[in-house]
């Protein structure tokens, strides 16, 4: 009695632990709809990455349609290989261009997609050409800060005449 | 001034002393389960001990922990008009760090001193010498299938902690705060990885079971053989398992958030 | 059957045996006799096997206890019965389950067989009725009787006994010291009690040693023990205050330590 009282206890527990991780898995996870899916990979590069990470999701008008799955750094000509991969029931024109875009000012770096016009599709392991890179703040700030400082010399002088 | 480094001195010997210890006895416990799994019956026992017997402080605390989550961080993510990725703060804190941890250690004081308790109290009543001098080896018929039930409970109870702190954030954020059902799920699941996430959180769970565990026993079979040590050794395996599962629990994190990047 | 040859044991520096050498024959019950702390315990343990001497030979049946390796060792202990001091019956364990646990361990019998074979060694006790209770519920007498049966669950050819008598009622007492006896003859194995009841022993023993600052101090038949003019064992068995073994540890000069010497006396 006392035994299979035991048993049968045991045998709750370890069966709601089993759903516990599944639904982690599944539920939380998305291992299911995510991985299951059919899956293409493209490749673009980029002169300037900045801040983009591994995982971080590709989008195009806005919708989720991949994700950055590997980045290299090509030693020959120096730039940033990114392999994308995409969900099958997307498929995108030849001359699709990407981006390296940021959304608001402090969130998180994404790949955005914008079509193109040609005929045929991407294939699997196919190259994205046209490419823009990611704005780098610190850059821009200091070509900003760079043309004040140039107009302030050129003034300096004149107000002193 | 010499009196402190000769303390620190015998602390520190004392504490590599017990590693080593602790150490063998693993290894001699690791030799001896092939019973534990032969007459499965034992560790089934025993898992009715240690996992059973917590569900029940595991499941409320993580109910718990996941509204309060839920709650501190709607609070600061009100601030960005990020609200509605409090479910990704919530599944994520929980499946990465509080879950494998907290529920840990809940784990080392309810049943880690449970277990070294009754080890500890079978070695004061002489239990385990009787054992032995029947020919029957306690490593094998008393701590192994302990041991075993601690590692296969841990896993599943951290499991069941994450599971029901995301669903006190659901409660939080879509019964009480009214975030859409959809977007709090859709976020999370766009967040949350499968493998850096979830399967980080597992595999930390079982490293912490195995020493929880491990530390249980250990203590137990090391306790003074009074009903002194063995309160002692209780205390000492709720400390000792509390620091190790953080130690490791920083050790992981960094291995696992480098895989990352 | 067991035979202790010249034997020294020390824990760390302090020594507890010093040079013993006893005899027990087959189908024998011999007691091991001495004051607390003298190393009785200490020798049964050596016995099983749990300590090794660090001089000397402890032969069981003929084998080198302090040889045998694991292995040897489980073996010769499974034809061995040990009653501890206290009993140490599992407390997670029914009384039925304690006195089936080495039956269920060391044999593949059928349970309906060790059903049977557990209701009689409890019969043996006169504790059949306690079947389904727990360690916890039963008296130190009941307790003791219970380790008994479990003690001969799987019929020892050799049956140890720690200190069986230690805080029993009289009653309880004649009760475990008859079952020793009648339990030995029937299965015809041989039985070493450690004890320092001697009144109780010398009922039951056939032959005794007296254990003093860890040497044998005097060995005999009961009938010579009770006649013995050896000045220890007439302490002992006669229960007098002072003796070969002293009421006072050895300590410094009464007087002077509480500084009541006349030089102490005589600086102040």
């Amino acid at each position: 009695m006392e035994r299979k009282n035991i048993d049968l206890m045991v045998g709750i527990f370890l069966l709601m632990g089993v759903i516990a991780l599944l639904v982690l898995a599944l539920r939380v996870g998305n291992l299911g709809s995510e991985r299951v899916a059919e899956i293409y990979s493209v490749e673009a590069r980029f002169e300037n990455i900045g801040g983009l990470k591994q995982k971080a999701p590709v989008k195009s008008a806005g919708v989720l349609v991949g994700r950055v799955t590997d980045i290299r750094f090509d030693n020959q000509k120096f730039q940033a290989a990114v392999t994308l991969t995409l969900d099958k029931r997307y498929s995108f024109p030849k001359d699709t261009s990407a981006s390296i875009l940021t959304s608001g000012l402090l969130g998180e770096v994404y790949i955005g997609l914008e079509a193109g016009g040609d005929d045929k599709n991407l294939q699997n392991n196919d190259k994205i050409t046209l490419t823009q890179s990611a704005v780098v703040l610190e850059r821009l700030i200091g070509q900003f800060m760079f043309s004040k400082a140039a107009e302030g010399t050129n003034d300096k002088p004149a107000e002193k005449k | 001034m010499i009196k402190a480094l000769r303390s620190l001195g015998s602390r520190g010997i004392d504490t590599i002393w017990r590693g080593g210890a602790m150490a063998r006895f693993f290894w001699m416990v690791l030799m001896s389960s092939g019973i534990s799994f032969r007459r499965f019956r034992l560790t089934i026992r025993e898992i009715y001990f240690a996992g059973v017997m917590s569900l029940v402080i595991i499941m409320v605390s993580g109910l718990f922990v996941g509204m309060v989550l839920g709650l501190q961080g709607f609070e600061t993510l009100q601030k960005y008009g990020a609200q509605e990725t409090m479910g990704v703060l919530v599944a994520l804190s929980l499946v990465r760090e509080l879950g494998p941890v907290v529920s840990a250690l809940l784990f080392a004081s309810r049943a880690g001193s449970a277990i070294t308790a009754e080890i500890g109290l079978m070695k004061a009543t002489e239990q385990l010498k009787a054992m032995d001098m029947m020919a029957i080896d306690p490593i094998a018929r008393v701590v192994a299938p302990r041991f075993w039930a601690g590692v296969i409970s841990m896993p599943l109870l951290a499991a069941l902690f994450s599971a029901m702190g995301i669903f006190g954030g659901y409660i939080v954020g879509v019964a009480l705060i009214d975030i859409d059902p959809g977007v709090f799920w859709s976020n999370m699941q766009a967040a949350v990885d499968f493998r850096y996430d979830v399967l980080n959180g597992f595999v930390k769970s079982f490293v912490f079971g195995v020493a929880v565990s491990i530390i249980a026993t250990f203590e137990g079979f090391d306790a003074d053989p009074t009903a002194e040590g063995v309160s002692r050794a209780t205390t000492r395996t709720v400390v000792t398992a509390a620091l190790t599962v953080l130690l490791l629990d920083l050790i992981l994190t960094a291995f696992m958030l480098r895989g990352i990047h | 059957m067991v035979e202790i040859d010249n034997v020294d044991f020390a824990y760390g520096k302090r020594a507890i045996l010093k040079g013993i050498s006893l005899n027990v024959p087959k189908g024998k019950v011999v007691a091991i006799m001495g004051g607390s702390g003298c190393g009785k315990t200490t020798l049964l343990r050596l016995i099983g096997g749990q300590l090794i001497a660090s001089k000397g030979r402890v032969l069981v049946g003929g084998q080198d206890v302090g040889t045998l390796d694991a292995e040897a060792m489980y073996a010769m202990r499974r034809k061995m019965g040990m009653l501890f001091q206290f009993g140490a019956l599992f407390t997670d364990m029914s009384v039925f389950d304690n006195v089936a646990f080495q039956l269920r361990e060391h044999t593949d019998l059928p349970e309906e067989m060790i059903r049977d074979l557990v209701l009689m060694k409890l019969d043996a006790v006169g504790l059949r009725g306690t079947a389904k209770l727990f360690p916890a519920e039963l008296s130190g007498g009941m307790a003791r009787r219970v380790a008994l049966a479990r003690a001969v669950a799987l019929d020892p050819m050799l049956i140890m006994y720690d200190e069986p008598f230690a805080g029993l009622d009289p009653i309880s007492l004649a009760v475990v010291g008859q079952t020793i006896r009648r339990l030995n003859d029937a299965l015809g194995a041989t039985s070493i009690l450690v004890t320092h009841d001697v009144v109780e022993s010398l009922q039951i023993v056939d032959y005794l040693y007296f254990v003093s600052g860890g040497k044998i101090v005097g060995h005999g038949t009961p009938d010579e023990i009770r006649n013995s003019e050896e000045p220890f064992i007439r302490q002992f068995v006669r229960a007098e205050l002072d003796g070969p073994t002293p009421f006072h540890y050895p300590a410094g000069d009464y007087a002077n330590e509480l500084g009541l010497s006349p030089a102490a006396l005589r600086a102040k």
